[in-house]
C-alpha cells in the first residue's frame, strides 16, 4: 500500500473536522458535517470543495492545438483565448481514456497555451497518452503541474457574489461577474494571483479556481470568510457526487471507461469527426475510424436516466430488467436525490427499452425495485 | 471521532446496540451513523416479525451508502421507532437515544460485545 497523497488544504480538512476517505491514491474530505446539508447549500446558497486532486497538464507552442486536435476527439485549434471546452481523449478503439475539460489561455511569444484538466484518477495515462501522441514534434510542450496546483471550486447560487466580492481590482471584478460558463480569465483574488473558470460539476452556476499549491491555504480561508455570511460551506466528495448526478453529469469509472465510447454515455456531441486540416482534408484523430464507425452505426446500449418509484436506491452495478425479469441493463450510478426526494440513477440499458417513459426495475439486493425511464438530467437549475 | 460510547449498552461487530434487558432496544451505533452519512431511508421489521442473531432484518440508507441491519438477538419484535422512519436524520443526531429502532422480547441473545471491546474493534 503507498500512502495516499495529501492536498494542499490537507490540514484546512482536519481543522474543520471532515471525515476524509481514499480517493483515486488521495486522502480527501468526504463531508465535513452533514452530506445532505452541504449538498442542499450548494442548491440553494454556495458550497466550497477542494479539488486539487485533479491533474492539471499544460500544453504549450505554436503546434499546441493542432497537437490536441490530433490527441483529443474535440476542435481544440477552433478554441478562442480564453475558453474551454468539455472534451475526451480516447483509445484507437474508440474507448474513453478520460473526459476532461481543456482551457485556452492568452497566447504568448512561444505559442497558443492550453490548461489540460484530468480527472486524478487518469493524470498518468492521460499525460502518458498526450506524449507518446505528441512524440516527434519540436513545436509543443507538455508539462504536469498537478503536483503545484490547487483546484477549490466555489458552486451554488451566490458564487458569484462570493467570488466577485474578493476580487480587489474592480475591473477585474467586473471581468469576473461577466465571465461566460465554460470561460477563464487570469484575476487576483484575495490578494492571490489564481485563473479563475467559470465551469463546474454541479448542475450550478459556480467556478473553479486555480492557483499555486502554497496560496491554497490562504484562498480557502478567504473564500470560506466572505462565503459564509452567504450561507456558503465547505462540501465534501459525498455531496460532489450526489450533485453531478443530479445534473445528470458522468462519472469516469461509472458511466465512462475504456469499454465505452462517447457515443454510449450520449456524449457523440464531442467527437468532432468534421475536423480537418490545413488542406481541407479530414483531420486524422486517435480513435478516428472507430468513432466514425460508431457515430453511423446502432448503438447496442445507451444511458438512460432512471426515476425510482420506491424508496429504496437503485446502486452502482445494480442488474436492470424487465418485468418478466430479463436482464436489459447495468446500473452505473444511482443515490437517494437530497433535491427531488426520490432515488435517481443513471444506467446503460438496451436501445429496446431506453424509450422515455418505460417501465423497468432494478435488482436492489435481490428485490426488484420499480423505476422509470426519465431524460436526464434530473435536476435543472432555475435560471 | 467517537469516544463516548455509553457503557450500559451491548454492542455487536456489525455495529448495532442493544439494551439490557426484555424488551431490549437495538439501534446503530454513532460510528456506523458516522460512516454512513446523513440516513435518508430505513427499512425495519414489521411489529410481530420474529428476528434471529446474526441475520439482516433491515436496511439503512444514505445518499452515499446503504447497509444492513443485523439483529443482535432472537426474538420477537414488539415495537418499531416510527418516528425514525418518518425523519431518519435523528438517527445521526442521536444515535443511542432518540435514534433507536426497534424493541424485541429477547429469546436468546447473539455474541455480544461491552463498550469497551466494541471501542477496541471499531478502533473509536
Amino acid at each position: 500500500m503507498t500512502e495516499p497523497r495529501l492536498s494542499p488544504l490537507h490540514d484546512e480538512h482536519v481543522a474543520l473536522g471532515a471525515s476524509l476517505t481514499d480517493f483515486a491514491g488521495w486522502q480527501m474530505p468526504l463531508r465535513y458535517g452533514s452530506d445532505v446539508a452541504e449538498h442542499t447549500a450548494v442548491r440553494t446558497a454556495a458550497g466550497l470543495f477542494d479539488l486539487s486532486h485533479m491533474g492539471e497538464l499544460w500544453v504549450h507552442g505554436t503546434g499546441a492545438g493542432d497537437a490536441l486536435d490530433r490527441a483529443l476527439v474535440g476542435n481544440l485549434s477552433a478554441l478562442a483565448p480564453g475558453r474551454a471546452r468539455y472534451t475526451m481523449i480516447c483509445q484507437e478503439d474508440g474507448g474513453v481514456l478520460d473526459d476532461l475539460v481543456v482551457y485556452r489561455l492568452a497566447d504568448d511569444e512561444h505559442g497558443a497555451v492550453y490548461l489540460v484538466v484530468a480527472n486524478a484518477s487518469n493524470v498518468a495515462v492521460v499525460r502518458g497518452a498526450l506524449a507518446e501522441r505528441f512524440a516527434g514534434r519540436a513545436d509543443v510542450t507538455l508539462t504536469d503541474r498537478s503536483d503545484e496546483t490547487a483546484l477549490v471550486a466555489v458552486q451554488g447560487p451566490r458564487a458569484e457574489e462570493v467570488v466577485a466580492g474578493l476580487v480587489d481590482d474592480a475591473a477585474d471584478a467586473d471581468a469576473v461577474r461577466a465571465l461566460r460558463y465554460y470561460a477563464a480569465v487570469p484575476a487576483r483574488v484575495a490578494g492571490l494571483d489564481a485563473l479563475v473558470a467559470r465551469t463546474g460539476y454541479t448542475g450550478e452556476d459556480g467556478f473553479e479556481l486555480f492557483v499555486p499549491a502554497g496560496d491554497a491555504p490562504a484562498l480557502w480561508r478567504a473564500l470560506l470568510a466572505a462565503g459564509a455570511p452567504h450561507g456558503l460551506v465547505p462540501a465534501g466528495l459525498s455531496a460532489r457526487d450526489s450533485l453531478r448526478l443530479e445534473a445528470g453529469m458522468p462519472l469516469y469509472g461509472n458511466e465512462l471507461d475504456t469499454t465505452t465510447a462517447p457515443h454510449d454515455a450520449g456524449l457523440g456531441r464531442v467527437v468532432k469527426l468534421d475536423k480537418v486540416d490545413a488542406d481541407g482534408a479530414p483531420l486524422p484523430f486517435v480513435g478516428r475510424a472507430a468513432l466514425d464507425a460508431r457515430a453511423h452505426s446502432a448503438p447496442a446500449r445507451t444511458l438512460v436516466g432512471l426515476q425510482g418509484l420506491s424508496r429504496r436506491a437503485a446502486r452502482h452495478g445494480y442488474p436492470v430488467v424487465t418485468s418478466g425479469g430479463a436482464v436489459v441493463g447495468t446500473v452505473t450510478s444511482g443515490a437517494p436525490s437530497p433535491t427531488l426526494g426520490f432515488p435517481v440513477a443513471m444506467a446503460y440499458v438496451t436501445p429496446e427499452v431506453s424509450a422515455e417513459g418505460t417501465e423497468l426495475a432494478v435488482d436492489v439486493r435481490g428485490r426488484h425495485e420499480p423505476v422509470r425511464v426519465v431524460p436526464l438530467p434530473f435536476y435543472r437549475r432555475p435560471r | 471521532m467517537t469516544t463516548d460510547l455509553p457503557g450500559d449498552l451491548k454492542y455487536t461487530l456489525e455495529h448495532e446496540w442493544l439494551s439490557d434487558g426484555s424488551p431490549a432496544t437495538v439501534g446503530i451505533t454513532s460510528v456506523a451513523a458516522e460512516a454512513l452519512g446523513d440516513v435518508v431511508y430505513l427499512e425495519l421489521p414489521a411489529v410481530g416479525e420474529t428476528v434471529t442473531a446474526g441475520t439482516v432484518i433491515g436496511e439503512i440508507e444514505s445518499t452515499k451508502s446503504v447497509s444492513e441491519l443485523f439483529s443482535p438477538v432472537t426474538g420477537t419484535v414488539v415495537e418499531v421507532n416510527t418516528a425514525a422512519v418518518d425523519d431518519p436524520s435523528v438517527v445521526n443526531a442521536d444515535p443511542f437515544g432518540a435514534g433507536w429502532l426497534l424493541k424485541v422480547d429477547v429469546t436468546e441473545a447473539g455474541p455480544l460485545l461491552t463498550a469497551e471491546e466494541y471501542a477496541a474493534h471499531a478502533a473509536v
